[in-house]
């Protein structure tokens, strides 16, 4: 808490109870909003955060409890009900009119009209000064679909605070943001916080949550577990009430690769567009190398032309030694090679199919039998993994696009494994995942290295990749600037190497 | 080429539209050069004439095209509503005003439905159209008995009607009114799709249907109004077609529609939704009014016409394409 005045109640969510086909998400779940406040809302991925806040804003309706806003008991049907009585909400899956321009998307459903024609300047004009007034610096005639995800989450929270509203919910805004944007964001909050709004704030960093709420409500399993006052509690205290127990996260003191293990893929000055600029590496077998650097360093862009995504310009690639041709990811795959992308809704899923036939995508020819596929097979292998993995779902029949995210990752997981890969590539594995989730992913990619297979990790969590690698690559503006054993990396010699421009 | 790229005013129109229009230029030179007869006055009203219903039907899909949708029902609706005005005015002395209008209206009402069942039914708009392209088909032939509907000519009493889409003075000279007509509600519509709140919500749902709805907007009627637009103007095609051809035979339309895809399509505006331009579409239709009517000039049958049709529409999107990829 940071000593601002802390007003009276403005929300009051009682007993809330929601069920879905096969999930019940909510089971009489308690919350409540002062204003003036930023309150945190934490608790494992499918704890049912999101699914209270949609509850919330009319997106889906309750099965039971009451929600007091003002004083008043409402039931948006909704999300326009909701904005107009003042709750708006930035989504945790973005939600942008790519075709459209900046100003257009922040004024979607509340053009400014010159009788009956819009009037775009004026709207541009508009966001102009509010960018300004948030220290944003993106040029509202952009077309939105030309931007980064960093940006365009930028633009839908600048979007949200735009409307008159009293209550703003953020479900995990900065899973996407780089470290100044985040900085950015949590001015905002504060000022928000000073004109006594109710601030609804959810996040898996809890060093975010140490340093920007003053309440926090955990929630495991659909359940209300407690609400404590951030100032008064330790991280510890936090994450036992998500998970019921302790997890620590220790970063690893030497490399547990032995010195003499082999090489098995070999990167050569792999050129690619702009973002890549002749980079070289090795990999050995079961090792983990991690991939440092800060958003837009070209880790992701490096990944890509490997895995034969993007269209290479130049370099060699050498798997076991032997020199390999990789042109489309169908080579890549061939090669052993697999790719989780960092951004599984776009690349890495089929949200619209089920759990099952996600996981055995990447590897159909082993479950099929002439031109029909292996049904059962199929859903026994799906089963196997998702126990393996303690994906949250009812079934494997589920379909993804119903799973939290933290599960959907899991399948993207599931999915590689289940390929057999030799060489993993994961880009980003854990964002947007909770404490618990992570560890077990950490979990896994440790098990995996030992058993023999060779893990690239791309991480922008400095924690993640302490912990984790072997070895270190850091990467600024498409070079790489750094490798560093994991016995002397800290911190500092690896910013100083992500800061390293020409 | 580079160079030309950046350069501010290819820029404002699009690259695709660009091309498109130097493609128009460049088949009506070719036809000209070809057979010096094709550079006149006559032509140019049949290649006019040839545009309007094309053009109006095109206008109108725009919208659904923008949506992310498609109407496949435009063409037998265009017939449909013709046959069962006509045949209300020739058989059952409708008068001509309440005739060309219940011929839009009836437009409308297959838009609406179509709308409808895309927007509340949430049929796929694909399945949904084709619908009522065959429903439309089969009640156009019931009403008249799958007879063929002649409209009045010019001479009768009430052939005034045609000099709406085109005046043939006494003194020979033709005033080819329907391309006025024609551009005048391009403009407006483009004006719609770009200035105004029903245009920016179809752009909005055709690039996000889910983030519109959030957004607090009535994504159902908004997409319902695509619909309407394009049944609309299939109703106004209905009225050019008779009033340019007289004669409509049930089932005349079927076909008609993938004219005017093609010319949406040669435009610029891409099949999955959240853009759309009304310019590029009328550049996209000229191109087939222009092939239509020039390679009889050359000797090349209507058979002909579809393939040029065809290879233009294939080049033209691949040229967008390998643009798009090497903007990365
Ligand atoms: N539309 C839906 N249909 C069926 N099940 C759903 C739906 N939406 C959510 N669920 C289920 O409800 C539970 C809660 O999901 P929710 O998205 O609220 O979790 P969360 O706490 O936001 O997790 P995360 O941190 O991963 O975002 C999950 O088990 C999820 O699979
Ligand atoms: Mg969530």
């Amino acid at each position: 808490m940071e000593g601002e005045k802390v007003g009276n109640v403005i929300l009051k969510m009682k007993g809330i109870d929601k069920s879905f086909p096969g999930v019940h998400a909510l089971k009489g779940v308690d919350l409540e909003i002062k204003k003036g406040e930023v309150h945190a809302l934490m608790g494992e991925n499918g704890a049912g955060k999101s699914t209270l806040m949609k509850v919330l804003t009319g997106i889906y309706s309750k099965d039971k409890g009451s929600i007091l806003y003002e004083g008043r008991e409402v039931a948006f049907t909704n999300p326009k009900e909701a904005q107009e009585a003042g709750i708006s909400i930035v989504h945790q899956e973005l939600n942008m009119m790519n075709h459209l321009s900046v100003a257009q998307n922040i004024f979607i459903g509340r053009e400014m009209m010159n009788g009956k024609i819009i009037n775009d300047g004026k709207m541009e004009e508009e966001s102009r000064k509010l960018f300004q007034k948030l220290n944003i610096d993106i040029d509202p005639g952009e077309i939105m679909g030309n931007l980064t995800v960093g940006r365009q989450q930028m633009c839908e929270i600048a979007k949200a605070i735009s409307r008159e509203c009293k209550i703003i919910v953020f479900d995990e805004p900065t899973a996407a943001l780089t470290e100044t944007e985040i900085e950015g964001l949590f001015k905002i909050i504060r000022d928000l916080r000073k004109k006594q709004m109710g601030i609804v704030y959810i996040s898996h960093r809890m060093d975010e949550i140490k340093k920007i709420t003053d309440r926090v409500t955990i929630m495991r399993d659909g359940e209300y577990v407690a609400t404590l006052i951030t100032e008064n509690s330790t991280k510890d205290d936090i994450i036992k009430g998500m998970v019921g127990r302790v997890i620590y996260e220790d970063p690893k003191e030497k490399s547990n690769v032995p010195t003499d293990a082999p090489v098995v893929l070999k990167v050569e000055n792999l050129r690619a567009g702009k973002m890549v600029k002749d980079v070289s590496f090795e990999l050995h077998k079961g090792e983990i190398l991690g991939f440092s650097g800060l958003m837009g360093a070209g880790r992701t862009e490096t990944a890509r032309a490997l895995f034969g995504a993007d269209k290479k310009d130049g370099g060699n690639i050498y798997i076991n030694g032997k020199k390999v041709e990789i042109k489309t990811t169908k080579d890549a795959v061939k090669a052993g090679i697999g790719y989780l992308s960092e951004d599984r809704k776009r690349y890495g899923l089929v949200v619209e199919k089920t759990v099952a036939q996600n996981s055995t995508m990447a590897n159909l020819e082993a479950f099929s039998k002439g031109f029909f596929i292996d049904k059962g097979k199929e859903a026994k292998t799906a089963l196997e993994y998702v126990k393996k993995l303690k994906t949250k779902t009812p079934g494997v029949d589920q379909l993804v696009v119903n799973l939290s995210g933290g599960n959907q990752q899991k399948v993207v997981i599931a999915k590689w494994l289940i390929r057999n890969c030799d060489i993993l590539i994961f880009d980003e594995p854990t964002r947007g995942i909770d404490v618990g989730a992570k560890s077990e992913i950490y979990h896994l990619m440790s098990e995996l290295a030992a058993q023999g297979k060779s893990i690239i990790m791309i991480s922008s969590e400095m924690t993640e990749i302490l912990r984790m690698s072997d070895r270190i690559i850091v990467m600024c503006e498409g070079r790489k600037t750094g490798e560093i054993t994991i016995e002397e990396a800290t911190q500092e010699n690896i910013m100083y190497a992500a800061t390293k421009r020409d | 080429m580079e160079g030309l790229k950046n350069n501010p005013i290819v820029k404002a129109i699009g690259t695709q539209r660009l091309v498109a229009f130097i493609a128009l230029i460049v088949i009506y030179l070719a036809f000209g050069l070809l057979n010096n007869k094709f550079f006149s006055y006559a032509t140019i009203v049949n290649i006019f004439d040839a545009s309007y219903y094309i053009g109006f039907m095109a206008i109108g899909i725009t919208f659904v095209i923008a949506t992310g949708g498609i109407d496949l029902s435009i063409g037998t609706v265009l017939s449909c509503s013709a046959l069962m005005a006509g045949y209300l005015n020739v058989s059952k002395g409708l008068p001509i005003v309440p005739t060309i209008l219940l011929c839009v209206a009836i437009g409308a009402l297959f838009g609406l439905m179509n709308g409808w069942m895309v927007s509340k039914m949430k049929l796929p708009p694909f399945i949904a159209t084709l619908g009522s392209m065959m429903l439309s088909k089969g009640l156009g032939a019931i009403v008249t008995m799958s007879q063929s509907v002649t409209w009045k000519s010019s001479t009768s009493e009430e052939g005034w009607y045609r000099n709406i889409f085109r005046i043939n003075s006494q003194s020979g000279v033709i005033v080819p009114t329907g391309f006025i007509l024609l551009i005048a509600s391009a403009i407006v519509m483009a004006i719609v799709l770009n200035k105004t709140r029903p245009g920016r919500y179809i752009l909005a749902l055709g690039s996000n249907l889910e983030a519109t709805r959030l957004s607090g907007v009535d994504v159902d009627k908004w997409q319902t109004l695509a619909y309407v637009f394009s049944g609309l103007f299939a109703g106004i095609a209905g009225v050019s077609y008779a009033s340019i051809y007289q004669v409509i035979l049930p089932g005349a339309g079927s076909g008609f529609e993938m004219d005017a895809i093609a010319g949406v399509v040669i435009g610029g505006t891409s099949m999955s939704g959240g853009n759309g331009t009304i310019a590029g579409t009328m550049i996209g239709v000229f191109i087939i009014s222009v092939l239509k009517t020039g390679l009889p000039f050359i000797g090349l049958n209507t058979a002909w016409q579809q393939v040029a049709t065809g290879l233009v529409l294939i080049i033209a999107v691949f040229i967008d394409v390998c643009n798009r990829r090497r903007k990365g």
